[in-house]
């Protein structure tokens, strides 16, 4: 909050002093040291990836494989076998979503952990939609999408009313619309329900969509991921450069402020939310449209909670979640590479990431980097009750 | 006696009310009654135990999202723990010391190191999900059931003793001693006085003497043995099984009981019961075909029953006032 405090208004007398800083009057050190230290959240970030990634050796170790052979497994596998940078991108494309899903409400003060439950219930909606309308070539995708978006956008507007009605802490009901949401699409898919389509692999499933309502790649680029680029480009410029953007920020630093400048703070609340559900249901509808080409009920993985990782990697800014969810996506790819070449389980992946979420929600590592300067060090905040 | 009555006249007539239907069910169809009732409340016990790690944490001013994790994680620790080494007690003591460790970390980095709360408890709950779905390994059994016992002259009472003192749970039987507990301390003692102190207005507290920092470090750990206790129940007494995740939101229900229970012991507890009777109802209208709704949305009862709730009960209660807000003492 102590960011960029505002000067005082002093009247006239040139001779004033600045105001004094927390850091009187250092010695700017130069060189490497210079860049660490103005960088300060980004070095954060970048010592809690070593640390995750030396705490996780260790524990590669225990299952009795090298951890060198296991990260090179994992990022060869990623990276540079054929096809894999496109796996990895196949997968960065939804993750980029899903941390902007978080990032936008957590702008506006709030902690949207109900990406996953925007993100599956719009994916089989966006599934169900694309079969219905089979046969309608092209219009298919833009209805799935269209349909995607609308899905996630109301999911998570159910959350967000019930914050600026009733004020119910969004956490809660956000786990719960997860939970809600699961139970709806299983319903949908088993035998029975309204989108299931028999088909022999004994999968609950929605019918499979038409070839020409398929997302399609431009030179190997998955077109799902040049959107989720763009979007993160848009929603970055979106809170830099516009007033609502401003609005974002101000309710979510100072409401008591924000109220007083006369921002609407429920339609703030109301708008993140809803962009918010709105690109985690992109994410789904696009999973379905471009990977999956049909609904089923594992589609979602754990990309709605890889979503908070990812937001808070990216320390909350849109455009850095383009590299942390790149990154999600490497070692997501590389652990089915790393499973069929030493044995340990795809969730290594799960753990690697809460060691790094740990690392880098913690406030106390940037104090500990940067003794004296403890008070720049930005940490992530939301609120709770009202 | 009459002057508590008169002054709680909502509470024993709603109770009063509720007891009455009860028993006049379990007299009318003793065995689906008594079924259903004991469901009920082997539904609830984790629930309690952890809308008590809530309520700890509220009063003394911190907000525990990470129940849900703790409660996993100690699930977790319990059946393994029991699984490998042969021995249950080995198990409940991993899985309250799992509770416990986590508490501790809770309270740590929120109340040390002033880390924003709610993020703290979802990165906890991130963390228990890595942990417990890596090391998972199928196939394990505990090496024996846990012990249910009936308390002698208890069990005879029609209903309430068959359904809470006869052949239940060790752990069960704790839950209503420690709700019981909690609640009288919480308001008949000097610790409940400071705990609630610290929890509505901490520099004032302060002022009083009162080291809230240590306060709410002690509480907010100790709390999670209980959180730990709700785990242990839920892989080696309810079930006798971990699953992946089977924590399913538990700890978040918790904390709605908590809320609904206007973060009061005794209240939360009978929250948690009714919340269980509902989910119980729901199953039982399900079999009897009375109702036709799919099984997968029957199960989403509990989470919707939540959100109508918070939804009804926000604004009617009051949490403590200085819930959520770190305490930096004057002058540091």
């Amino acid at each position: 909050m102590s960011a960029n405090p505002a000067p005082p208004a002093q009247e006239g007398t040139a001779a004033t002093p600045p105001p004094p800083t927390d850091t009187p009057r250092d010695e700017t050190p130069a060189g490497a040291l210079a860049f660490i230290l103005r960088n300060q959240s980004f070095t954060v970030i970048v010592v809690a990836l070593l640390g995750a990634l030396a705490l996780g050796a260790i524990l590669i170790r225990y299952q009795g494989v090298s951890p060198w052979y296991a990260y090179q497994t994992i990022f060869h596998e990623a990276l540079f076998t054929s096809g894999g940078l496109a796996r990895t991108l196949t997968k960065t494309s939804p993750l980029i979503l899903t941390g902007l899903a978080v990032v936008l409400p957590l702008r506006v003060g709030l902690f949207n952990i109900g990406g996953q439950g925007q993100f599956v219930l719009a994916a089989a909606a966006a599934g169900w939609a694309g079969y219905a309308t089979r046969g309608s070539g092209f219009l298919a995708l833009i209805i799935g999408l269209v349909v995607g978006l609308l899905v996630g956008a109301m999911w998570a507007s159910i959350a967000a009313l019930l914050k600026t009605t009733r004020g119910v802490h969004e956490v809660i009901t956000t786990i719960m619309l997860n939970n809600i949401a699961l139970g709806i699409i299983w319903w949908m898919v088993t035998p029975g329900g309204p989108a299931a389509y028999k088909n022999t692999s004994q999968i609950p499933m929605t019918g499979p969509i038409d070839d020409a309502a398929r997302m399609p790649t431009i030179a190997g680029l998955p077109v799902a991921f040049l959107v989720s680029v763009a979007l993160a480009l848009v929603c970055g410029w979106m809170l830099k450069k516009t007033t609502l953007g401003f609005q974002f920020d101000t309710v979510g630093k100072n409401k008591f402020a924000a109220g007083y400048a006369g921002i609407g703070i429920s339609k703030v609340i109301l708008l993140a939310m809803a962009f918010a559900g709105a690109l985690a249901g992109l994410a789904g509808a696009m999973e379905v449209h471009g990977v999956m080409h049909h609904f089923e009920p594992a589609i979602g993985g754990t990309l709605g909670f890889d979503g908070i990782t990812i937001a808070l990697l990216a320390r909350s800014n849109p455009v850095w979640t383009i590299p942390a969810a790149f990154l999600v996506g490497i070692l997501r790819t590389g652990a089915a590479g790393l499973q069929f070449a030493t044995g340990i389980a795809p969730e290594i992946v799960d753990l690697l990431l809460a060691i790094t979420l740990l690392l880098v929600s913690i406030p106390v590592l940037g104090k500990w980097i940067f003794r004296s300067r403890a008070d720049k060090v930005e940490a992530a905040a939301t609120s709770w009750g009202n | 006696m009459s002057e508590w009555i008169s002054r709680n006249k909502m509470t024993v007539g709603l109770g009063a009310v509720v007891l009455v239907l009860a028993y006049l069910y379990y007299f009318a169809d003793k065995t689906t009654a008594l079924s259903m009732y004991r469901y009920s409340w082997s539904y609830a016990v984790p629930l309690v135990l952890c809308a008590m790690v809530g309520v700890i944490g509220e009063r003394s001013g911190v907000v525990n999202i990470g129940i849900e994790g703790q409660l996993l994680v100690s699930a977790f620790a319990g059946f393994f723990g029991a699984a490998y080494s042969g021995s249950l007690l080995v198990g409940v003591l991993a899985g309250v010391g799992c509770g416990l460790i986590l508490g501790g970390f809770l309270a740590w980095t929120t109340v040390k190191w002033r880390m924003d709360q709610i993020i703290a408890g979802v990165v906890l709950n991130i963390v228990a999900t890595g942990i417990t779905s890596f090391y998972y390994k199928p196939g394990q059994l505990l090496p024996a059931l846990m012990p249910h016992v009936s308390i002698p002259v208890l069990s005879k009472i029609p209903l309430i003793g068959e359904v809470f003192f006869k052949g239940t749970g060790v752990i069960a039987l704790l839950a209503i001693v420690i709700v019981i507990g909690i609640h009288l301390a919480l308001f008949k003692t000097r610790w409940g006085l400071r705990t609630r102190a610290i929890g509505e207005y901490p520099s004032a507290a302060d002022t009083a003497g009162i080291n809230v920092i240590r306060m709410r470090l002690v509480n907010v750990t100790l709390a999670g043995a209980l959180a730990g206790l709700a785990g242990v129940f839920l892989s080696m007494d309810s079930t006798s099984s971990f699953e992946r995740g089977m924590s399913a939101g538990r700890g978040f229900l918790a904390l709605a009981i908590m809320i609904f229970g206007a973060w009061r012991p005794l209240r939360a507890a009978a929250a948690a019961l009714f919340f269980g009777f509902v989910t119980a109802a729901a199953s039982q209208l399900q079999a009897d075909r009375v109702i036709n709704v799919p099984p997968q949305l029957v199960g989403t009862l509990p989470y919707v029953m939540t959100l109508v709730v918070l939804a009804v009960a926000a604004g009617k209660v009051r949490a403590p006032g200085a819930v959520g807000q770190p305490f930096v003492k004057e002058g540091k």
